[in-house]
């Protein structure tokens, strides 16, 4: 009796998850694997579409003669690359068509054309034209034969997948592509904007964990460049920040606090010399970090606020008693509370940002300093259109992430032991 | 120690004061005000000066009349002895003044003596800096994206800083660039599109969910711990790995620049999380409910229709809201499968218009307003429910 009631769980647990895990592993977890497929060959963005064989058909009636039909169908190989090998042809016809001129490579029966056109060079095309007659002299009807559209088809090779494979493109992601330069690009856009995306959550919770008028909007308003489109947001930041016609720069002309307006997300290096040391500052990547940290603090502001809000009262109020001063009590009672939270959203946060493409992509493209990974991924695939090239980066970048992952959480277990 | 205090307490609320003022004089400029300087040097003393003689009057004069005689000081300083402004200006800092008087109201001879009292100034005018700081800086873009959206493009040429709106011209003239991007852009289609694809994305994620956390919530089956921590890796994987493969495969079955194609992807790509959210919720249903219904033969189907989902709607609609969120806002697939501008989503349109150099800005900032507009009005609206799903996820795991 128990047997079969544990076994009908399963099944319904099986009938119920099965739509959902099917749809994620066809969507998510097959391209992973399909990535490693494509990163080992030399694939560009116009091999990827099939080879077809196209016929138009054109139906033209021949004066003086009702009951007979010429037929013109422009065959071509959609192709300007591959051939398609034994391409078969098939189109139906009422039932009292005749035939008059039969192609060799043709057959017709049971009111049907069919025919062998063998193999189609790239780029072929044929004009390839038949005559038909009624055999009981009735007049033909040039609609009913237009809308019956003729059947090709074909073999070709698919270049996805054949066994031809190379490590032509991790060659050339490792050695060629000024590899460090986008490592270190990346590490930066990410460490930084996680780090700073978490101080600010920090500092915006302590606000607004205290008590003041007009709270609960504040909440509100410091969530909006997380909700809001990304879209809006960048083009946004984009005319804010305009060299030539931008806010920023209009005001700080205004108070004279610039000479010559600063193109914030065109310039990769900006001169800067505090104490008599000069520094060469990256100011685009400096810039588009400054996006990251202000549209994703709010993330960080959300989770330390909701951990801040679950403190005990009585910690705070035993302080009190002990006479302990506001930033003791940040740094011995708060801090410690949040510690928990901050290593998640490290790690969730690190990871987010490390494949972040969107906002670096809609501020500067990539130009000026800023190239990540992620950005690198679409510029191989669809810029120079080098498919393989775009797989076998996004396959580093997983390899990182996994890398990444395993050493934190190796950090983070040891440090759950030692407590 | 108390001079010291004093001192203190004088700069920090200076600052705070130099800080409220600067933002009102950058408000102001905007608005076509012609004002090269802060005049810092001025400000500080005069903060400082307010600052030490509200400590040093005391109690001795009613606080609102202090609070009065300070403000008019400034304002007669300020407006009238440096820089000769208009009214509605001093009126600005008239009442900024006003509000400062009284934030330093709680502060007194007396209080500074305390200990930890420097510290406590520190804090709470820190607050008082972070609230004003932080809602300058989220909310001036989101009201530079609107003021845009108005202007002509020759009024934006000739004076960038001028933001103000001449709500006197004709209404045709005022929304110029919502009816050019609405009558020459087609962004009603867009729209369209776009609400198709997000409701749909939120109804099918709902129709593969709930059945899914259900059963990860309730029943035991071999590979249900598999399931449930596979969903929080998924989770995490990043979509820029998934665009090429899936552009090659989508390119191939003929699935780009179509709607199909994008509530598959969508779909996918948000169903962990959905899972995710709703199982944490459907746990929390006390199980007696459903034994109850065992023994009244109602099948799964029936404890799903009728028990779980009236139970959990305010946990569905948080689900509901953010996947609607997800799916409005999302750019990197849209920019990857749609070519053709007539299956075009907002975000996309928006990203195609930019592309041309021609463009003008303020058809941008319109559409701008256009895609961010719903989402802004659905978050504040739903706002308990979209945060309690923001947030279920990575505190409680």
């Amino acid at each position: 009796m128990n047997d079969t009631l544990a076994n009908t769980e399963k099944k319904t647990a099986y009938i119920l998850t099965l739509p959902a895990v099917l749809l994620v592993f066809a969507i998510i977890l097959f391209p992973i694997f399909a990535n490693v497929w494509i990163s080992f060959k030399e694939v560009e963005l116009k091999d990827i579409r099939i080879p077809e064989p196209r016929a138009k058909k054109i139906v033209k009636s021949i004066s003086d003669e009702p009951s007979k039909i010429k037929i013109l169908y422009k065959l071509r190989n959609s192709s300007l690359l591959q051939e398609i090998r034994e391409v078969s042809f098939k189109d139906n016809f009422p039932k009292n068509f005749e035939i008059e001129n039969l192609d060799p490579r043709c057959e017709y029966k049971k009111s049907s054309l069919k025919c062998e056109f063998g193999n189609w060079p790239a780029k072929y095309k044929e004009n390839f034209q038949v005559i038909f007659s009624t055999n009981d002299g009735s007049k033909i009807d040039k609609k009913t034969l237009k809308s019956v559209k003729p059947k090709l088809d074909g073999k070709s090779d698919n270049i996805l997948l054949n066994n031809n494979f190379t490590l032509k493109n991790f060659k050339k992601v490792l050695f060629e592509n000024e590899f460090v330069d986008l490592l270190l690009t990346t590490f930066y856009y990410t460490f930084f904007g996680t780090v700073g995306s978490i101080v600010f959550g920090i500092l915006t919770a302590q606000m607004v964990n205290q008590k003041f008028y007009g709270r609960t909007f504040m909440r509100s308003v410091l969530l909006f460049p997380y909700v809001a489109p990304v879209v809006a947001l960048a083009y946004t930041w984009e005319l804010l920040l305009d060299p030539n016609s931008g806010t920023l720069n209009s005001l700080l002309l205004n108070y004279q606090i610039i000479e010559t307006p600063i193109n914030l997300l065109g310039q990769k290096y900006i001169e800067i010399s505090i104490f008599g040391f000069d520094f060469k500052l990256r100011l685009a990547l400096t810039t588009v970090i400054m996006f990251e940290i202000w549209r994703y603090f709010p993330l960080a502001f959300l989770f330390i606020l909701a951990r801040l809000q679950a403190i005990p009262k009585e910690l705070y109020e035993a302080a009190d008693v002990d006479g302990a001063s506001p930033f003791q009590k940040f740094f011995k009672i708060t801090l410690p509370q949040i510690t928990a939270v901050i290593s998640i959203l490290f790690m969730i946060r690190f990871i987010w940002n490390f494949n972040k493409f969107e906002d670096v992509f809609l501020l500067t493209g990539g130009a000026s300093g800023t190239r990540t990974l992620p950005i690198n991924v679409y510029q191989q695939g669809f810029a120079i259109s080098d498919i393989g090239m775009g797989s076998a980066v996004s396959i580093v970048i997983v390899v990182l992430l996994l890398m990444f992952m395993f050493f934190y959480f190796r950090l983070l277990g040891k440090r759950v032991d030692e407590n | 120690m108390r001079t010291k205090n004093t001192i203190i307490f004088s700069l920090i609320s200076t600052l705070f004061l130099i800080f409220l003022i600067s933002i009102w004089k950058i408000l102001a400029t905007l608005q076509g005000l012609s004002i090269n300087s802060f005049n810092i040097e001025v400000l500080f003393l005069l903060g400082f000066l307010i600052s030490l003689s509200h400590l040093g009057i005391g109690n001795k004069i009613k606080s609102i009349y202090k609070s009065i005689i300070f403000s008019s000081v400034f304002v007669f300083c300020d407006g009238y002895l440096i820089q000769k402004l208009p009214v509605w200006y001093n009126l600005g800092v008239f009442l900024i003044l006003y509000f400062f008087s009284y934030k330093i109201g709680k502060y007194s001879f007396i209080g500074l003596k305390e200990e930890h009292s420097t510290q406590v100034i520190l804090f709470d005018f820190l607050t008082l800096f972070g609230i004003l700081f932080f809602s300058f800086v989220i909310l001036f873009p989101f009201y530079m994206m609107l003021v845009t959206s108005f202007k002509t493009q020759i009024a934006l040429l000739v004076n960038p800083l001028d933001f103000s709106i001449n709500f006197g011209q004709d209404i045709k003239d005022l929304f110029k660039s919502y009816f050019v991007i609405f009558k020459s852009y087609k962004f009603g289609k867009y729209i369209l599109t776009s609400t198709i694809v997000s409701v749909g994305t939120v109804i099918i994620t709902l129709l593969f969910a709930i059945p899914a956390a259900y059963a990860v919530a309730r029943l035991n089956f071999f590979g249900k711990t598999f399931l449930s921590t596979s969903i929080l890796i998924i989770y995490m994987f990043p979509a820029i790995v998934l665009v090429i493969p899936l552009y090659t495969i989508f390119s191939q079955l003929g699935l780009r620049n179509s709607i199909e194609g994008l509530l598959i992807v969508y779909t996918a790509t948000t169903l962990p999380v959905a899972i995710y959210m709703l199982q944490g919720y459907f746990k929390s249903i006390p199980k007696e409910l459903e034994e109850a219904a065992i023994l009244d033969k109602l099948s799964w189907f029936g404890i799903i229709t009728k028990i779980i989902i009236p139970l959990s709607i305010p946990a569905i609609s948080s689900v509901a809201l953010y996947v609607f969120m997800i799916a409005w806002n999302e750019f990197l697939f849209s920019l990857m499968f749609l070519d053709n501008p007539n299956s075009f989503t907002l975000s996309r349109a928006i990203q195609y218009l930019s592309g041309d150099a021609e463009t003008p800005r303020q058809y941008l900032m319109a559409g701008s307003v256009v895609v961010t507009l719903p989402v802004l009005f659905i978050f504040v609206y739903f706002e308990k429910y979209l945060v309690s799903g923001l947030t279920a996820g990575s505190v409680k795991g």
